[in-house]
């Protein structure tokens, strides 16, 4: 485990123990219940290729320190991006202001927590040459045109960043994280003689090294499952609308999870009764079919986490037991005011940002049914392949999610591709129209960016083939 | 300035504030020592403060100040990009750096570059988009402010009986860009922003909704107690939906839904698109692609609306563009990249943040007004369905297929019936925009896309 002595924010930046104390003395000044400090140095780098042309290359670096002081319900918040004493005390100072008391000076003790190794990653794909990261999208490129000749156009995108973070807090914990993180996006567009073009996207990564992506998902892999995708949607027909069966490959279909019943589980929405889940613990809200987990702790997984940028390591949560709404994702302050554990979920996109409840990698746990069999078992409906992105209204608990590719299904086989559709449903609801769930559970392969309150972090999700006997298709047909 | 462990640099007055035009200059000019053949530079300056509100106390404050340093070069027909929010003459020296190796991988482009010379300048007239008063406005009138527009939301009616809360927002900012060709210039803004959002219960219904006003001044702002009873109202009538039956009906966008669809079609003439053939309005310039009802301007030099500015993102001056003319495609939206690449002229719609090449954004994007009240628009339909919101991204830009999950409420003989939700609507945006009846006349500026209320002939609606 890193020392905070051998730290950036040590080496670099000479912060010392005392100062991060003195910090937090200077936040606590006014009083409140609690206080931390959020540290951050990130190295970020992109490279585009576009017309067989690599036309951007970009890097960057930014740091930053979050002050915040919990006061009661109250969240007082300030931060800088400088990292010079007299500029993290002011932010420390101004963030004080949301108490209003004596100071606390009660003694700190700052202890490095123990945490997991979810991604040892010895050089991060940040710390690589560039010339071996441009490689990546030249072999996209050049693999997704060679694919077939209906392939008019690809760009790809590969982007990875390298965050250093620190937390300390006066409830004496002291973490240090080196989070890496790399994707690969391939998006192309197919044309026949002279007809609408169609596009396919593809990507991946995850919290890995570079050779991630030359031996275990290649720029080929992702270009030909792009180009495929693409290919496939040139035949297709419109989609139908109304109300069907929809039958959902797994993988990134999860999605669903995430939009049906992971936001409504966020525990800040549910301590304030917005959500169409709030006060449903214990209660039925899918089919027994259906047992859904939130992870941070899987290795290399995008949505993982050592700890959360509250400090607190990240642990597998069930959220939903054989249908039964089992609990709810809490950060620090929900977890305080609500008299539970935190469950390692208070992330937040950066320096500049107030930590909240948010997922980590969601997905429902495999059942026992051959895919081939759910999908031989509907006589007529829908199965959804591949999803763009989806939304949800956490108040009435609708929530949309967009079919990038699916096909009919007629007479139990997958006949014709559908042009694209949205899928509607009501979260506390649509779960309990699961009456198949398959052997198959697959995590995606590393793509998503959750945005909730203007914050975006990366999150993943998963599930197994699964039927849903009742969904409203948003087609023409 | 004075960098991480204070250490006083060499740039130490470079970096105040009222120097940030020179230290723009000068990254520009070391850039182009250090080997770059062309440069351009943008300093971002900015101080925020946000008051959120709930159930009458206070949840959180939040308050700061940041700034960060982008850098594009070019070495011939290569580019490289960096960006440093260490302004300290280290960061500076490695942003420099960096931006000038990667440009040895990046592939020569043969439209890469900056604008021609002659395009670069300002619009010449003072755009008012700085007020001063937000600098002294005091922190507790801002939290009352936030406190008055959720405390009318949870007065005006006993079924408002929860609150997601009220927000209130201040923005102070600068904006700093020089290139290699002499351009060097800035410009100020400030915007603030109140927003609340009421939560209605009656039994097993609940709904929530919103309402925000936003101004460059705090005078400019809607009322705090209009803006709570407007959000109230708008939730009340969202309770107890429908879901309807599937159908086809005509479909009419309140101005929050119609602005949605503006940006759909910003995306659809924007010229990335166009010269990647990746848009259904690719190769359509002056074909008839809209119903004569339709006219759409682009204009980045309205005085205090939330799109304008000076220049854009390359140096070259904000203006007026006509894309639509009663239906028919008259101009693309370009930056000068883009414009090379299509033979044509850049419209000064340069956009970016702190790094990489410039895309392409929007000035004030508006519907320009028609004649009727959103009341007259909606008499003449029989059975009809009037989106307050959308939901979702289930808009396909190359296809045109449009297919999204909407709330709203059920025209019925001319008036609003009952509330309707978890319901599609689908169709094309080739077929919607040709099917387009009717313009109202309530357009209102309340960001830089802004569209009255818009009356469709007839879309899907997908239900029970």
């Amino acid at each position: 485990m890193m020392q905070f002595t051998e730290s950036i924010f040590a080496t670099r930046f000479n912060i010392t123990q005392p100062d991060l104390e003195a910090y937090l003395y200077e936040a606590m000044s006014q009083g409140g219940d609690y206080a931390d400090l959020y540290f951050e140095y990130l190295l970020t780098s992109s490279i585009s290729i576009d017309e067989s042309m690599v036309k951007s290359a970009a890097q960057g670096v930014s740091m930053g320190v979050g002050v915040r002081v919990i006061a009661g319900e109250r969240t007082g918040y300030a931060y800088s991006n400088d990292l010079a004493p007299e500029k993290i005390h002011k932010a420390a100072g101004v963030a004080a202001h949301i108490a209003a008391g004596p100071g606390k000076t009660g003694k700190l003790d700052l202890n490095q927590a123990v945490r997991h190794n979810l991604y040892p990653v010895v050089t991060a794909p940040t710390e690589t040459a560039f010339s071996e990261r441009v490689e990546l999208v030249k072999r996209a490129d050049r693999s997704a045109r060679a694919f077939d000749s209906r392939i008019f156009q690809v760009q790809a995108v590969y982007a990875d960043n390298l965050r250093e973070v620190m937390v300390a807090t006066t409830e004496d914990l002291l973490t240090l994280d080196r989070q890496p993180l790399a994707r690969l996006g391939v998006s192309v567009l197919a044309r026949d003689n002279g007809g609408q073009p169609q596009r396919g996207h593809a990507g991946g990564g995850g919290r890995v090294d570079l050779d991630f992506f030359l031996k275990e998902k290649t720029p080929e892999h992702f270009a030909a499952e792009a180009a495929r995708e693409a290919l496939a949607m040139l035949a297709a027909v419109d989609a139908p609308a109304g109300e069907t069966i929809v039958v959902l490959g797994p993988g990134w279909p999860g999605i669903l999870l995430h939009e049906a019943v992971g936001h409504g589980l966020e525990a800040d929405f549910n301590r304030k009764g917005v959500s169409a889940f709030s006060g449903r613990i214990g209660q039925k809200v899918a089919s027994e079919l259906c047992t859904v987990i939130d992870d941070g702790t899987i290795g290399s997984r995008r949505g993982s986490l050592n700890v959360d940028d509250e400090g607190q390591p990240t642990q597998r949560n069930v959220l939903i037991e054989n249908g039964v709404l089992r609990g709810y994702l809490q950060d620090k302050l929900s977890s305080t005011l609500t008299g539970g554990p935190s469950t390692g979920s208070g992330r937040r996109e950066g320096y500049a940002y107030i930590p909240m409840p948010r997922m980590t990698n969601t997905f429902m746990l495999a059942g026992d049914d051959e895919p081939e069999d759910i999908i031989r078992s509907v006589p007529k409906g829908l199965y959804c392949k591949n999803f763009g992105g989806g939304q949800v209204d956490i108040t009435s608990g609708n929530f949309v999610f967009s079919a990038s590719e699916s096909y009919l299904i007629e007479d139990g086989r997958l006949t014709r591709p559908v042009r694209n559709a949205t899928l509607i449903g009501n979260g506390p609801a649509a779960l309990q129209y699961v009456s198949r769930v398959g052997n198959d559970l697959r995590l995606d392969e590393g793509i998503g960016v959750c945005g909730k309150n203007g914050q975006s972090v990366p999150v993943g999700v998963g599930i197994p083939t699964i039927r849903i006997d009742r969904m409203t298709v948003g087609g023409t047909a | 300035m004075i960098d991480s462990r204070g250490n006083p640099g060499r740039h130490a007055a470079a970096a105040d504030s009222n120097h940030l035009l020179e230290l723009a200059g000068d990254v520009v000019q070391r850039a182009l020592a250090a080997g770059a053949t062309g440069a351009e530079c943008t300093i971002a300056e900015g101080e925020e403060f946000t008051a959120n509100v709930r159930m009458r106390e206070i949840e959180n404050i939040q308050e700061a100040a940041s700034r960060g340093v982008g850098l594009r070069i070019l070495r011939g027909r290569n580019t490289g990009s960096s960006y440093t929010s260490d302004l300290s003459p280290e960061g500076i020296q490695h942003l420099i750096k960096s931006a000038i190796e990667l440009a040895d991988v990046t592939t020569e482009d043969p439209h890469a570059g900056l604008p021609d010379p002659e395009q670069l300048g300002a619009f010449p007239e003072d755009l008012e988009l700085y007020s001063p008063d937000l600098e002294t406005l005091e922190t507790t009138r801002k939290i009352e402010t936030a406190r008055r527009a959720e405390d009318a939301a949870l007065s005006a009616d006993p079924r408002i009986v929860n609150s997601a809360g009220a927000s209130f927002g201040t923005h102070l900012g600068r904006h700093v860009f020089a290139n290699s060709l002499g351009f060097a210039g800035e410009y100020r803004s400030s915007y603030c922003g109140l927003s609340t959002v009421p939560v209605a219960r009656d039994g097993e219904s609940m709904e929530r909704d919103s309402w925000s006003t936003i101004a460059r001044a705090f005078d400019g702002l809607e009322d705090a107690e209009y803006v709570g009873r407007k959000a109230a109202s708008r939730a009340l009538r969202r309770l107890h939906p429908v879901k309807v039956p599937t159908q086809k009906v005509p479909v009419v966008f309140d101005q929050r839904a119609a602005n949605s669809l503006l940006d759909n079609l910003f995306d659809a003439v924007q010229g990335m698109a166009i010269y990647r053939q990746e848009s259904f309005l690719a190769g359509k310039l002056g074909e008839q692609v809209a119903s004569e009802k339709l006219t759409v301007i682009d204009d980045g030099t309205l005085p205090r609306l939330f799109g304008s500015s000076p220049f854009d993102d390359e140096g070259v001056p904000s203006r007026r563009t006509v894309v639509i003319d009663r239906g028919v495609l008259r101009s693309y939206l370009l930056n000068s990249y883009a414009g090379r690449k299509l033979g044509m002229t850049t419209t000064g719609s340069a956009s970016r943040g702190l790094s990489g090449n410039a895309g392409i954004g929007h000035g004030n994007f508006f519907v320009e007004k028609g004649v009727q009240t959103p009341e007259q628009l909606i008499a003449g339909i029989a059975d009809g369905f009037y989106v307050t919101e959308l939901l979702g991204f289930g808009v396909n830009i190359v296809t045109g297929d449009y297919s999204r999950g909407a709330t709203g409420l059920w025209i019925r003989n001319g008036e609003l019936a009952f509330a309707v939700s978890e319901v599609t609507i689908a169709g094309t945006l080739q077929e919607m925009l040709m099917g387009l009846e009717a313009v109202a006349s309530d357009l209102e500026f309340r960001g830089s896309i802004a569209s009255p209320t818009l009356k469709i002939g007839e879309m899907t609606v997908g239900g029970k």
